[in-house]
């Protein structure tokens, strides 16, 4: 069951704040879907491996050469607040 | 002669004998985008890219607002990003601009591409052109939509379940899903990772086997990308289907499922019974899971990949009015909370919860599994047939606000599309009538992977034998 406090918690471990006003309906909308995708425990799958990735590739390696990239200016050109070469946000240890 | 209603094709081959000039082209685009985009909303935004020397390929084209163009802003229809501007090209628009394509701007979609109908845009809703009450589907509905409506020549939108095939269908334009790694996903903004792919929209399957060759190949910043020669893909069209095995799979005709588009559908069987191809009923005995692991894996990656939206460096930052936690961690939560839409935020929540400590095997780990169960059904079908035929969608395009309060029953839409990106395979939707209404009606072809070819020629011998790709939406 998806209680209020379900979402609360659901909400803080995503970073979104939910206002108390739309906890309920959340939780109902959320409860609709889980309750749909809990069809998936009708299978047996015991024995059956998972698919994290259609096709069987693993660790893609390549050369460590050093190749053109974006300069620090051109990467800082979009940030909302930064000083110095690094992103500024509000304090993180009060 | 209204030069924005020509496939690429034949514009190219106007151009190739000197009957018009490719700003003239590009004019008539822009001006049926002035004369009908305030009723379609298919595109968010126009601009004028500098011009490539090279312009073997001048051919005006849309892009999703997913799909980074450098120095132009790429918001996914979405408050979050507010104005970004990537510094850089993803790979399929280095391989546009290579080509001299000419791009007209970001098209709409559904936020981050959540949703099947365009309707979870912040930029607005986007109108069926032909039916302007209708949805275009999604979440390529600006594509598509603008394909349909002549504002763009050709478009590319990007498919994780269905987001390009199902938009195709509803608006009577061909829209091709390619294997997983066959296109570089470098500069696509990430929904579901192991789903992915970017792909064209097209009026007509010449037109989608061209965009195909020019957008397709290996990259080495997609580390998924699969290194394979790209064939030119037009040139494989003109193929018999005597002898083709076409499956038909007895679990993609059940209830719910419109007449009109079973019968549609159905008759596109007989054509292909007639032409020579062998048609074999088959069973692929997992379909009705795939909905549910869709949802379950589908959801898990985006809440992982959006949680790099959170105010730090880029888009939107707003601090509550009130601190309620720490100050960054208010950052983070009051810019979510404001930047992401109602869709976005059931996603994310949904995709950390089944991802969460305790809940983790019971959802996603058994997702994973049943993938496999039914990537394995597709497999050996595969081993019996060349294509698996079946309808694009269960229905026509269906009303603006039908299904927006029931978030169920708009993922249910995606029934018969989502299994090609469980399995990584490809499929192209392609118009096959209309129902009474005369609203378009789609079917889907779906091949092995890497059986594009396969696929186009299979497709295009059907277009030209029944022409339905020549009824144009009347705006």
């Amino acid at each position: 069951m998806i209680t209020n406090d379900t979402v609360k918690y659901i909400a803080s471990l995503s970073r979104l704040h939910i206002d108390d006003a739309d906890l309920s309906r959340f939780g109902g909308e959320l409860q609709n879907i889980l309750q749909y995708v809990d069809k998936l425990s009708e299978l047996d799958v015991s024995n059956v491996p998972p698919t994290s990735h259609v096709f069987r590739v693993e660790n893609v390696f390549r050369e460590d050469t050093i190749l053109p990239s974006l300069s620090p200016v051109e990467a800082f050109s979009f940030a909302i607040e930064s000083h110095d070469g690094h992103y500024k946000v509000p304090k993180v240890i009060e | 002669m209204d030069l924005f209603a020509l496939t690429a094709h034949e514009i190219l081959e106007l151009l190739a004998n000197g009957k018009v000039l490719p700003d003239e082209v590009e004019t008539s685009v822009r001006g049926r985008i002035n004369a009908v985009n305030p009723r379609t909303n298919a595109f968010i935004r126009t601009y004028q890219e500098n011009k490539t020397p090279a312009n073997a390929m001048p051919i005006p084209i849309g892009i999703k607002d997913n799909i980074c163009v450098k120095g132009r802003p790429v918001t996914c229809a979405s408050a979050i990003l507010k104005d970004f501007c990537p510094p850089y090209d993803a790979a399929v628009i280095e391989k546009i601009k290579a080509s001299g394509g000419v791009i007209l701007g970001s098209l709409n979609m559904d936020e981050f591409a959540f949703g099947s109908s365009t309707e979870s845009s912040s930029k607005g809703i986007v109108h069926n052109p032909w039916d302007l009450e209708r949805v275009p589907g999604g979440s390529s509905g600006g594509s598509a939509a603008a394909v349909a409506a002549g504002e763009a020549i050709w478009a590319l939108g990007s498919d994780t379940g269905g987001s390009i095939r199902q938009p195709a269908s509803f608006c009577g334009v061909v829209g091709l899903k390619p294997t997983y790694g066959r296109v570089s996903r470098y500069g696509l903004v990430a929904f579901g990772s192991s789903l992915d792919q970017i792909g064209p929209i097209t009026r007509d399957v010449t037109d989608c086997a061209r965009l195909l060759s020019i957008i397709s190949g290996f990259d080495r910043r997609d580390s998924t990308s699969v290194d394979l020669p790209v064939p030119d893909y037009a040139l494989g069209l003109r193929r018999d289907v005597r002898g083709l095995r076409i499956g038909i799979p007895k679990e993609y005709f059940i209830g719910g499922i419109e007449p009109a588009v079973e019968k549609a559908v159905r008759a596109a069987v007989e054509f292909f019974r007639k032409e020579g191809a062998v048609i074999k009923d088959i069973s692929l005995p997992h379909t009705e899971y795939a909905v549910a692991t869709y949802y379950i894996v589908a959801t898990a990656e985006a809440s992982s990949n959006l949680a790099r939206f959170d105010g730090v460096e880029y888009g939107l930052r707003v601090l509550p009015d009130k601190p309620r936690k720490t100050g960054i961690v208010d950052m983070y939560e009051e810019t979510r909370a404001r930047g992401f839409g109602d869709e976005a935020k059931r996603r994310i929540m949904l995709g950390t919860y089944v991802l969460s400590a305790g809940y983790y095997d019971a959802y996603y780990l058994r997702a994973l599994k049943a993938r496999t169960l039914i990537k394995n059904d597709l497999d050996k079908a595969f081993t019996d047939c060349d294509i698996i035929l079946s309808p694009t969608a269960p229905t026509t395009a269906f009303k603006i606000g039908e299904k927006t309060s029931d978030p169920l029953s708009m993922y249910l839409s995606d029934i018969f599309t989502i299994p090609a990106n469980l399995a990584g395979i490809p499929a192209i939707s392609l118009p096959c009538g209309f129902d009474a209404g005369g609203l378009p009606i789609g079917m889907q072809l779906m091949g092995a992977p890497f059986a594009e070819e396969k696929l186009l020629s299979t497709a295009y011998a059907y277009e030209q034998a029944n022409g339905w790709h020549s009824r144009k939406a009347q705006l």
